[in-house]
């Protein structure tokens, strides 16, 4: 199987604005700290850690939303690391994001097939009213939906139109960043289901960033654990749980809540 | 004796919908009662009617909300929120919006000592000193001269812990207090709650949507959907033996790192409309009378 993506040695320093002198430049804060791994095409990835360990910055890094600092990003044999943006915008179409807040994410004075329009559009395709009947069938949502306001939506029923944005444009690559985290365990579990069975259908390669394992656990082949701007952990999602190799990685496990109140959680 | 003891009460948006359908539950000193249930299912609304902070958009049609054998909605607003501000507190859910960004720690957690309870500056200070200690902040001098910018979400989220327990209430309510933060430091958070609780003897009012938190901080818990108290269990019936068909669903929605299999199990649309039907009929007994 071939990689859709090889991350050599990623560096990423952003500015530390909470240190910034009045005048004057920021100081540099390094967020990733030589990340190094590869996403095979049609995988799908979780990537776990704490807040503050970089994993939504790995994310953003992925889909050049950020540019590294240093090694290099390889995305379907082309190096994306410090590509200019006229050279990215017609790769963009192959890498798509869905947001952890689908509130803030989508235009509120919008209505969803406007929403879902706008991206498809900017890549100048065509056939957009089929393209937009076909993303709302994938995600389940009827095609009324279409004339709808995002308040008018459930919270679920408004990350299932984030999706259907994203699929919209046929993406090879999805980043999925904390999607369900804001939602309740029933959409919850809707939305991953939906995930897991897009990524099935139409042979998507998936990151799937989140802090909860047990998500990522139902949903992921392999996880990437991220402490600190470095990987501690990188292996098929089964041996993680099964044999925990990194302390942090044996932290981050006993500290999830079972919904069971004989585990031991000391 | 509880402490707290809600009696059938019911709240409805002016001219418009029930939002809590005559809820009964009971907080005895030293317990942790868990309020789940999905969002709009009116979690937050039992704790906002207790504090006396319901939005002026609604209003409280039946019922009676005992505080220590009083019932607060007998009482004149004045005196009520005299009771309610001398024994009971919060724990809010968002730490960075809590906070008043443009004042320093000390003010915040001490004003109220000061300007309501009658406490001297100094005596107020060297209280939220040692709370500060108890919460495990390293340097609560530091921490008192900061503003919330400087510190890290766990670590502002301890001050609200530490302010909530400041005036030695008998009942806290605590709002989804560990959302926004991430495991390890949930984890720290959710025992420090439970370490105060239990040594303060405090009454506690736990709302969350989380059944694994739920599991390791409540003894009881009420299950609520769309203002209607389902399940009144405690939490060891709860999660051996739920009794309503929609806890069972709620349980199997939930996510098991140690079971791959099970879990994600979208609440299903019989057991949906079933409970939707139940919904229906209070609503039309309550319309007869």
């Amino acid at each position: 199987m071939a990689d859709l993506y090889t991350v050599t040695d990623l560096h990423l320093t952003l500015a530390d604005m909470t240190a910034k002198p009045l005048f004057g430049p920021a100081p540099r804060i390094e967020i990733l700290k030589g990340l190094t791994f590869t996403i095979p095409k049609g995988a799908v990835v979780g990537i776990v850690g704490g807040s503050g360990s970089g994993k939504s910055t790995l994310g953003r890094a992925l889909v050049r939303l950020l540019e590294p600092s240093g090694g290099a990003i390889h995305f379907a044999g082309t190096d994306i690391t410090h590509l200019p943006d006229f050279a990215l915008r017609p790769l963009r179409r192959r890498f798509q994001m869905i947001f952890q807040d689908p509130m803030s994410s989508l235009n509120p004075r919008h209505r969803v097939g406007t929403i879902i329009a706008e991206p498809l559009r900017l890549h100048g395709l065509d056939a957009i009213p089929e393209r937009i009947t076909r993303a709302l069938d994938h995600v389940g949502l009827p095609q009324q939906f279409a004339s709808r306001y995002p308040h008018e939506l459930s919270g679920g029923q408004r990350q299932r139109v984030g999706i259907a944005r994203a699929i919209a444009l046929e993406p090879d690559f999805i980043l999925a960043d904390e999607i369900v985290s804001g939602l309740d365990v029933s959409s919850q579990a809707q939305v991953l289901n939906l995930l897991e069975r897009l990524v099935a259908d139409l042979g998507l390669t998936l990151a799937f960033i989140s802090h909860d394992l047990s998500v990522i656990r139902r949903l992921c082949q392999r996880t990437i654990v991220l402490h600190q701007g470095r990987i501690v952990e990188d292996c098929p999602t089964s041996d993680l749980f099964a044999n925990p190799q990194a302390a942090y990685t044996r932290e981050l496990l006993e500290a999830i809540p079972l919904p069971d109140p004989a585990q031991v959680w000391g | 004796m509880s402490f707290l003891s809600i009696r059938n009460l019911s709240v409805r948006l002016k001219n418009g919908p029930p939002l809590l359908r005559r809820v009964s539950l009971d907080v005895a000193a030293g317990e942790v009662r868990g309020l789940v249930g999905e969002s709009g299912a009116g979690k937050s609304m039992i704790g906002k009617a207790v504090l006396g902070i319901l939005p002026p958009s609604v209003q409280i049609t039946e019922g009676e909300i005992l505080l220590d054998g009083t019932d607060l909605l007998r009482l004149s607003p004045r005196e009520s929120r005299r009771r309610i501000g001398a024994s009971c507190a919060l724990i809010p859910q968002d730490p960075l919006t809590a906070l008043n960004p443009s004042h320093r720690i000390g003010p915040q957690i001490t004003n109220r000592l000061v300007d309501i309870l009658g406490w001297t500056r100094a005596a107020a200070d060297a209280r939220a000193i040692d709370l500060l200690a108890e919460v495990q902040i390293s340097d609560p001098a530091r921490v008192l001269r900061s503003y919330p910018h400087e510190l890290s979400g766990g670590m502002r989220q301890r001050i609200l812990i530490a302010s909530a327990f400041a005036a030695e209430p008998k009942l806290i309510v605590a709002d989804e207090p560990t959302t926004a933060l991430d495991v390890t430091v949930q984890k720290q958070i959710l025992r420090l709650i439970a370490g105060m609780q239990a040594r303060h003897g405090t009454a506690l009012l736990f709302v969350t949507h989380d059944l694994g938190v739920v599991s390791k901080v409540c003894q009881k818990l009420s299950v609520l959907y769309s203002g209607l108290v389902l399940e009144d269990s405690t939490v060891t019936d709860f999660f051996t033996a739920p009794r309503h068909a929609y806890s069972a669903a709620l349980l199997a929605a939930t996510p098991k790192y140690t079971d791959p299999d099970a879990g994600l199990q979208p609440v299903p649309d019989a057991v949906i409309g079933a409970v939707r039907a139940e919904v229906d009929s209070f609503d039309r007994k309550a319309a007869h009378g």
